[in-house]
């Protein structure tokens, strides 16, 4: 039976063959706003590698929500390095896929966060609602949009910076609940992530005012041209974090732990740096945040370790089953 | 039942083993896995995860706007083909080759474009939003989205059999006496039946599982406009594997229990 043979060849060589990668290829996993960032810092390290004699590399990247990317690296995809919205979602890389160590975050400088970023208000033109900080959102008929923090990792930013305002202002966690509550009766649009809800407020036009990432509020007035749109600064936000971590199961299986080590330390130098101010990321380093500093406006930040105790504390707390952003809506 | 009779493609044994195989990498072996991961719940777990408030009111609502577009596909679905089918007009085959865009559109694409039109500021929107109709960001809108989705199954269902019914069958009705209401009760309802069901079935299970389009239009509230598949996505989202196949599961037993009311249906009519 020549022709049974036939067909069980083909059916096996469909399955096994498997496709060999190349040492000096890396793979970014990262998460959506920072496209533009990785764009140009790709093509920047490539010649900083080739430079020390290390020959050609292609870096490829990936981008989508935070939560979504992790799940692929765990899943199995081979990512030598992820570059992602918030720690809590490279601590599932150790707890669920036991990809990297536990004390991942400690292996780089400013807790594995080369950059920075928080979390603003965009609003329209001249500001016609009168929107000056975080208590000025709840006014009756003004509408907020921002993503749902289950889904979007930056939106998780958004309701920690508003609990963190909240919490200042009126002093408890009650007080600050009933704020985050009726902040979120006045989101009329839960888009499930941040760019989302940009294009939401942006090209469908409705709410007025969209909680963002410093960096995509910065980049949307960019790109739209300042006409209808400006930055409102509030009083207080929070020091969003988007970590970096090399894989190691990943870069052990390929052998390119050297090169993966020394793309991200090369977040950290100065060229790297510039770079990502360049993209509105908020540098690390004292130098190149001094030849920044009127791009970004001074103002109050918390931090998740500072005011949250870490995302061990506050993912549970906030964003599981039942936690504080499910009672908002159970409250209906 | 397994009559060999001359078969036109070679080895029955060779067509059946790859068709199973087939069957099994594609449907059985992903189904089974769901079955799987859920069953590392306890029966408590899983009950309580498939009858908590916002998990009833998403299969509601997933249910609901599905089963309403497929109704709306199922009348103007049927136009459609009638007119394609019936008629000869400029622009025939245009129209024709349009009615299979939707499938062939990202979904993402449709969303947002029905999005921008259907929004409040939208083109079309602010007319309805003007008498006080809120269209996207409210089950309207997501069943607009599905309807547009599931547009073809209806038509190209209907289509060739509705082509293999002659002229000449409802003019000897009519000649027979019957009125042209009549003639379509009794001729042509018949014949179509069993076909419009099969489309309206497929519109139906598409229209609950889609996701892409949905989620631009609906507006995500928790109990209000959140969808099944997206429930799914906020556990996946929380590393809830186990919860969110919970869910895939229940999604999975409601529908086939209503597709196979519709087959039997199906077969309760061709009997009949």
């Amino acid at each position: 039976m020549s022709i049974r043979r036939f067909a069980f060849a083909a059916l096996a060589g469909a399955l096994f063959t498997t496709q060999a990668l190349a040492a000096d290829t890396l793979l970014n996993v990262s998460y959506d706003p920072t496209r533009e960032l990785y764009q140009e810092f790709n093509s920047a390290f490539a010649q900083h590698w080739k430079a020390q004699g290390k020959g050609d590399v292609t870096i490829q990247q990936s981008h989508g929500g935070s939560g979504k990317q992790a799940r692929s690296v765990i899943d199995g995809l081979r990512a030598d390095v992820v570059t992602l919205a918030l720690a809590g979602d490279i601590d599932e890389l150790h707890r669920l896929g036991k990809l990297i160590p536990a004390d991942w975050q400690s292996r780089l400088p400013d807790a594995s966060t080369p950059y920075t970023s928080t979390i603003v208000f965009l609003v329209r033109k001249g500001n016609p609602k009168g929107l000056k900080d975080w208590g000025d959102l709840v006014k009756p008929g003004v509408e907020v949009i921002t993503p749902n923090p289950k889904t979007s990792g930056g939106a998780r930013w958004n309701f920690l910076a508003a609990w963190a305002w909240a919490k200042k202002q009126y002093g408890s966690d009650e007080k600050a609940q009933e704020y985050v509550t009726q902040l979120y009766k006045q989101v009329p649009v839960l888009d499930t992530g941040a760019r989302g809800s940009t294009i939401t407020f942006v090209n469908n036009r409705i709410g007025d005012v969209l909680l963002a990432w410093e960096n995509e509020a910065f980049l949307a007035l960019k790109e739209e041209g300042g006409d209808a749109l400006e930055i409102v600064v509030p009083s207080l936000s929070i020091l969003a974090e988007p970590p970096v971590a090399v894989v190691d199961r990943n870069v052990e299986r390929k052998g390119t732990r050297e090169l993966a080590t020394a793309y991200l330390n090369h977040l950290y130098s100065e060229e790297g740096q510039r770079i990502a101010a360049k993209n509105f990321y908020r540098p690390r380093n004292a130098k190149v945040a001094a030849e920044f500093a009127e791009q970004f406006p001074q103002l109050e930040l918390v931090t998740i370790d500072g005011a949250f105790n870490g995302w061990k504390e506050a993912q549970p707390k906030f964003f599981s089953d039942g936690g504080v952003f499910d009672q908002i809506y159970q409250a209906h | 039942m397994l009559r060999r009779t001359s078969p036109v493609i070679p080895g029955f044994g060779l067509t059946l083993g790859y068709t199973l195989c087939y069957l099994s990498f594609l449907v059985l072996i992903p189904l089974a896995a769901l079955f799987v991961k859920t069953a590392e719940l306890t029966w408590e777990q899983f009950v309580a995860i498939t009858t908590s408030a916002r998990v009833l009111a998403a299969l509601k609502l997933s249910f609901a706007t599905a089963f309403g577009a497929a109704l709306l596909n199922g009348v103007i679905g049927t136009l459609l083909a009638w007119v394609l089918v019936r008629y000869r007009f400029p622009g025939r085959k245009l129209i024709d080759a349009l009615i299979d865009l939707p499938f062939a559109l990202p979904t993402a694409v449709a969303g947002i474009a029905l999005t921008a039109l259907y929004a409040p500021n939208g083109l079309i929107g602010q007319f309805a939003s003007a008498v006080g109709l809120k269209i996207a960001y409210s089950p309207l809108g997501i069943t607009l989205a599905l309807t547009f989705v599931t547009l073809p199954f209806v038509v190209r269902t209907l289509q060739p059999v509705l082509a293999d019914i002659p002229r000449e069958v409802e003019e000897a009705a009519s000649c027979l006496g019957a009125k042209p209401l009549q003639v379509f009760r009794h001729v042509l309802v018949p014949a179509l039946l069993p076909a419009w069901l099969t489309g309206f079935a497929l519109a139906f299970a598409r229209g609950v599982g889609e996701y892409g389009s949905v989620i631009f239009i609906a507006g995500n509230m928790p109990g209000k406009t959140e969808i099944l598949p997206l429930l799914i996505m906020v556990k996946l989202d929380q590393y809830d594997y186990a919860g969110a196949t919970a869910i895939g599961v229940l999604m999975l037993v409601v529908a086939f229990i209503l597709l196979l009311l519709i087959n039997l249906l199906q077969r309760y009519i061709r009997t009949r």
